[in-house]
């Protein structure tokens, strides 16, 4: 019977031969991650399950990244509560501030993570890590509390659905607008509990990057994962790390077999996609950028999980080379990583982006939440590169938050108002 | 197990962000979750119910971020039940882990307005909207997941897992 990637990843921790969709499984997780919010929460079921030692802390990973540096005293006593308890229980992947950045792109960059793993994580964006073909997963903190005890939680053996992207990429198209041009297909329930594949030519065309940002917006579409084929792109991050280099860790990688079942296929052909914007108050309400006229904007938010990785930076910097932000406008720029900040000042990014009169900061979640570093006053009006614009999501309950791609974003910061680099 | 309670409707794509607002993201203790449930969505919602009450929503209720602190409000705000056409996945397994009762009926969903009274029988698999006089199923849980609920939540999984000290055992 053929096996989709996210059977195949199943079935092989689990012992079986093959699995089908919708058998509860009990799988060993390889990795089992949160930040300082989902974890407390974590570290306090461990405490009522009167559980004091941990399955195995080498799979125990912990990031703060949400309200930290820490935004006010709850924060920073929440940090405490996480600092202990990696001390404690000697917690190798701890990620203290200074030290790591957002979780979604620390995971990979930093080696904690391989393809072909069980991936959880206390953050929905989990499944940003299947772009590099692992079986990546969002869950609440009570699993997470179970992966740290036991070494393991329960997985519904999901549906997968086969998304293949052809054709050629216009100017100032990347992952981002691929991703919100299918959530506009599919919307937010269009994928619930399912396995996203992508295949097709195109990320042959784009940098990895773009998978990452494509993977992490899985979850929009109510899928349980989003994954990508494992090629060249992908062996060069993970064999790159400074992780690898001292482990050498050995890895295993997966295709579909071609007889696999899938309860979604789609094929999108990208050659006339332009760049897309996601409207409030939905990640599924998208419609093409040139569509959207005369929308002033208080703040740009440029970077986070979903498009803070190197290319997006270099991305918004071309955009913005040489010009400057609109008067009206405050932009807010927030590579994913450390590591993805020290290549960016390699590169002389940060020095465009001051130059511009953009803030240059930290890795931390910030405004995606409505947390800190931007948050949004009584009416005003953000575009983000992030990943959700619900109602209240960024600050206020009257703000409005449109989601784009980074050069977008960049040229909307310029313009004072929504639009596409090519108006520049 | 019967559960019996009046209801508070709402419709779809009610995410996790109205629910339990980022602001309140830092709270772990139930009494205080509770004070700040579905405050984004209506701001006199505890005034509106009552311990028991039941929320029926359409589709993909508790869709966005995996914040368990969200079911957690619902559950410590004293809503005895929440049914849907459907839910959003991570919030459906945080449900069943934390022992809120959760029940995919897009039949209930399609009689039911705020204010009716409706009973659940949780194993039986029925749901009787007692003021419409309507009998109506549920989708049943897997057999693992009626455990858990039964059990309350994952406590005792995991408890039974680390004393017989067992891993990789599949149900």
């Amino acid at each position: 019977m053929g096996q989709t990637i996210a059977e195949k990843i199943i079935a092989d921790h689990a012992g079986l031969e093959t699995v089908m969709p919708g058998q509860i499984i009990n799988v060993p997780v390889d990795m089992a991650m949160a930040n300082e919010l989902s974890a407390a929460l974590s570290i306090k079921e461990l405490n009522e399950w009167g559980v004091d030692k941990l399955f195995d802390p080498r799979k125990v990973c912990l990031i703060p990244d949400h309200f930290t540096p820490n935004k006010d005293l709850n924060a920073a006593a929440i940090a405490r509560v996480v600092r202990d308890f990696a001390n404690r229980h000697s917690i190798k992947w701890y990620f203290e501030v200074g030290r790591g950045g957002i979780e979604h792109a620390v995971l990979p960059l930093e080696g904690v993570i391989l393809p072909g793993q069980i991936v959880v994580g206390g953050d929905s964006h989990t499944c940003t890590a299947g772009a590099i073909n692992c079986l990546a997963t969002g869950m609440g903190s009570t699993d997470i509390a179970c992966a740290w005890a036991t070494g393991e939680v329960w997985l519904k053996v999901p549906q997968s659905a086969r998304l293949t992207y052809t054709g050629s990429l216009r100017p100032h198209v990347y992952g981002k607008d691929l991703i919100l041009y299918t959530l506009k297909d599919l919307t937010t329930s269009g994928a619930t509990y399912m396995s996203i594949e992508y295949h097709g030519d195109v990320f042959d065309r784009l940098p990895l990057a773009d998978r990452f940002t494509m993977a992490n917006m899985a979850i929009e579409a109510g899928a349980k994962t989003g994954i990508f084929m494992f090629d060249e792109k992908t062996r060069e991050l993970v064999e790159s790390t400074p992780r690898f280099s001292a482990d050498k860790p050995s890895y295993q990688t997966y295709v579909p077999d071609d007889d696999a079942t899938y309860a979604v296929e789609k094929t999108y052909d990208v050659t006339n996609v332009g760049p897309h914007v996601a409207c409030p108050f939905s990640p599924d309400n998208v419609k093409p950028v040139s569509e959207i006229k005369d929308v002033k904007i208080d703040q740009a938010v440029i970077g986070g999980c979903t498009n803070g990785w190197l290319e997006d930076l270099i991305r918004a910097a071309e955009v913005l080379r040489g010009r400057k932000v609109h008067p009206n406008v405050r932009v807010m720029i927030f590579p994913g990583s450390q590591r993805i900040a020290r290549q960016a000042f390699d590169l002389g990014l940060p020095q465009i982006f001051i130059d511009a009169g953009c803030v240059f900061s930290t890795s931390t979640c910030g405004p995606c939440i409505g947390g800190h570093m931007g948050v949004l006053g009584e009416d005003e009006v953000c575009v983000s590169t992030t990943n959700r614009n619900f109602k209240g999501r960024m600050g206020h309950m009257t703000s409005r938050v449109y989601l784009a791609n980074p050069a977008v974003a960049a040229a909307s910061a310029i313009m004072g108002r929504i639009g596409s680099p090519e108006e520049l | 197990m019967i559960l019996k309670g009046k209801v508070y409707r709402v419709g779809d794509d009610i995410n996790t962000d109205v629910i339990m607002p980022g602001r309140w993201c830092h709270l772990t203790d139930e009494a205080e979750l509770a004070k700040h449930c579905m405050e984004d969505y209506d701001q006199e919602f505890l005034k509106k119910i009552k311990p028991g009450d039941i929320i029926v929503a359409d589709r993909n209720f508790g869709c966005g971020s995996s914040r368990e602190v969200a079911p957690l409000s619902i559950k410590a705000a004293g809503i005895g039940a929440v049914v849907a056409r459907s839910f959003a996945r991570i919030f459906y397994r945080n449900c069943i882990n934390i022992g809120l009762p959760i029940f995919e009926s897009g039949e209930c969903a399609a009689v039911t307005e705020t204010g009716d009274e409706l009973e659940i029988d949780m194993f039986g698999g029925k749901i009787t909207n007692l003021t419409r006089g309507k009998q109506l199923t549920f989708t049943p849980f897997p057999e693992f997941m009626q455990t858990i609920i039964k059990q309350g939540g994952l406590k005792a999984w995991v408890l039974e897992k680390l004393g017989k000290g067992q891993v990789g055992q599949n149900p």
